[in-house]
């Protein structure tokens, strides 16, 4: 199952080729990923699960171009990472807000560094950025916090806001590290509802880490498990169910026993602990 | 606020008390004016010779501030240089540290050598005394700064100027103000150094003169005024920090205000 898991097609908009990355040299060194390859369509959703330290982060890492492959390329929109002029967007499990900004500010914050709105950003089309950040927070119900403070704001308040700022600026690409990982259940199924139907409405190439299979099942279109040390895809599955859906679905028989399916290939893919 | 309000009752309780003992010491064991004052002493001296000591204090002020504002810009700089990666901040780090642990009193012949006595040499004493708390926490802010908040900014492809600009020194600012606070007072010091060594203005100076005069009365009320100079220095500077860096603070009169 470790070659080409995903047959390369005219949509392909984020592709890994025989990527690997590795921490250290000598006997020190540590493999965080083995040879990957991936291929994302453009517009599609895709959840990448498994255990934790098995690179998920990492792969998101490197289609971001925060790090670099050890050998191996990274495609995005047809060019190598970092060369494409493609509009990334990223929130990360912390809701990493700029705590001396306004809650808007830091939502607007992508608008003054992404070109073309960055050339925009100081002339006159600051207010109707405004309007654009303020139309954003209400659709993730924040309706009326711009002028906050981030400290007054709760963690799933925040989370939200993280959200906008990840796609205030239209991103192509959407880079999501575990965004709701950090919220209580409530929060995080109202807040995938959201997500939900921002992409439905946007249409994003979405990559998701999760630890959540429920959370992979609901949201992506696609979703690849992994094994750890060192890290690899071992499965590639498409979600069958229809959009839009909704929590009442992740309770249908077909539901339970995809994330059943998921789950037992995950447990099995842990690393073996060792007997003493 | 009731607390609050108690406890710089008892501050100001402490000061009046600590000059009321020291007036009784005097008293009780009939010390020398030479030796030591009274503070009654010193306060009648002070009204008196207000008017000769006015344009000392002015020039002691204009120098620390004319020094310190040098300070601020070479230190804002030098900081910005050395915490803009973290290299740069583990190879010039101990190095820093060494310039800032030499007495500055010991480079104000050097300063006298090179410049002469007069305003130039207090102006740099006032200078360098300033430059090391900024430099070390500019520099500290600015490579301690979270590499989340870095990853959001370099995901959007933002320049490392973009990052400096947006995240670095905004997210440096309560460093670099809590740096002023310790900086004035040091400026203040330097500059009282340098005149005492070599000017023929300001307050050190004329504590000198005054010392070698066995004019003590005097000595101590240059003291009395450097001491409510570099009180209000420092109280201008907290101020300044917390209207500025109230964020960092989080406090909840600050978000509504």
């Amino acid at each position: 199952m470790t070659g080409d898991i995903s047959p390369r097609t005219d949509d392909t908009f984020v592709e890994l080729e025989n990527v690997t990355l590795a921490y250290g040299r000598g006997d020190k060194k540590v493999v965080a990923l083995g040879e990957t390859n991936l291929r994302i369509d453009q517009g599609d959703f895709v959840a990448l699960v498994g255990p934790s330290g098995c690179g998920k982060s990492t792969i998101l890492k490197l289609v971001t171009g925060l790090i670099s492959a050890t050998s191996g390329y990274v495609y995005v929109a047809g060019r190598e990472v970092g060369a494409e002029p493609v509009r990334v967007g990223m929130a990360f499990q912390n809701p990493t807000m700029l705590p001396w900004l306004t809650v808007r500010d830091n939502v607007m914050m992508p608008l003054k560094i992404v070109p073309p709105f960055r050339q925009e950003y100081q002339s006159k089309k600051k207010t109707e950025f405004r309007d654009r950040a303020d139309a954003l927070l209400k659709e993730v119900g924040l309706a009326g916090f711009g002028d906050k403070h981030p400290w007054q704001l709760s963690g799933g308040m925040l989370q939200r806001a993280s959200l906008c700022r990840a796609l205030i600026h239209e991103p192509q690409l959407l880079m999501l590290d575990e965004p709701f990982g950090a919220l209580d259940q409530f929060t995080r199924e109202e807040l995938w509802a959201v997500m939900q139907e921002l992409w439905l409405k946007l249409k994003p190439t979405v990559l998701l880490v999760t630890h959540d299979l429920k959370e992979a099942g609901y949201l992506a279109n696609r979703i690849c498990v992994m094994r750890s040390r060192p890290g690899q895809i071992i499965d590639d599955a498409a979600v069958p169910f229809a959009r839009p859906r909704t929590i009442d679905m992740s309770y249908t028989p077909e539901f339970v026993s995809m994330t059943q399916r998921l789950r037992e290939l995950i447990v099995s893919a842990r690393p073996v602990r060792e007997t003493v | 606020m009731d607390q609050q309000l108690r406890r710089r009752l008892w501050s100001v309780l402490l000061i009046i008390g600590f000059f009321a003992m020291w007036e009784a010491f005097c008293w009780i064991f009939h010390i020398s004016d030479i030796v030591l004052p009274k503070p009654s002493q010193i306060i009648v001296t002070l009204v008196q010779r207000f008017p000769a000591l006015w344009p000392h204090a002015v020039q002691t002020l204009y120098t620390t501030l004319v020094g310190f504002a040098f300070g601020i810009l070479a230190g804002v700089l030098l900081g910005v240089m050395i915490g803009s990666s973290r290299l740069a901040y583990d190879v010039a780090y101990p190095l820093l540290i060494g310039f800032a642990s030499i007495p500055k009193v010991a480079v104000v012949p050097i300063f006298v050598l090179w410049f002469g006595s007069g305003a130039v040499p207090a102006i740099l004493t006032a200078m360098i005394m300033s430059l090391f708390p900024i430099v070390v926490n500019v520099a500290t802010g600015l490579a301690t700064t979270e590499p989340e908040l870095e990853d959001v900014m370099k995901a959007l492809r933002a320049t490392k100027l973009d990052i400096l600009w947006n995240v670095g020194l905004p997210r440096t600012m309560p460093y670099f103000f809590a740096s002023l606070k310790v900086a004035v007072t040091l400026a203040f010091v330097g500059t009282v150094i340098s005149e005492t060594v070599a000017s023929n203005r300001g307050i050190g100076n004329v504590m000198m003169i005054a010392s070698s005069n066995f004019d003590v009365p005097l000595v101590f009320a240059g003291l009395i005024i450097l001491a409510i100079m570099g009180v209000a220095l420092y109280a201008v500077f907290s101020l300044v920090e917390s209207r500025i860096t109230g964020w960092a603070h989080r406090k909840d009169e600050f978000a509504m205000g």
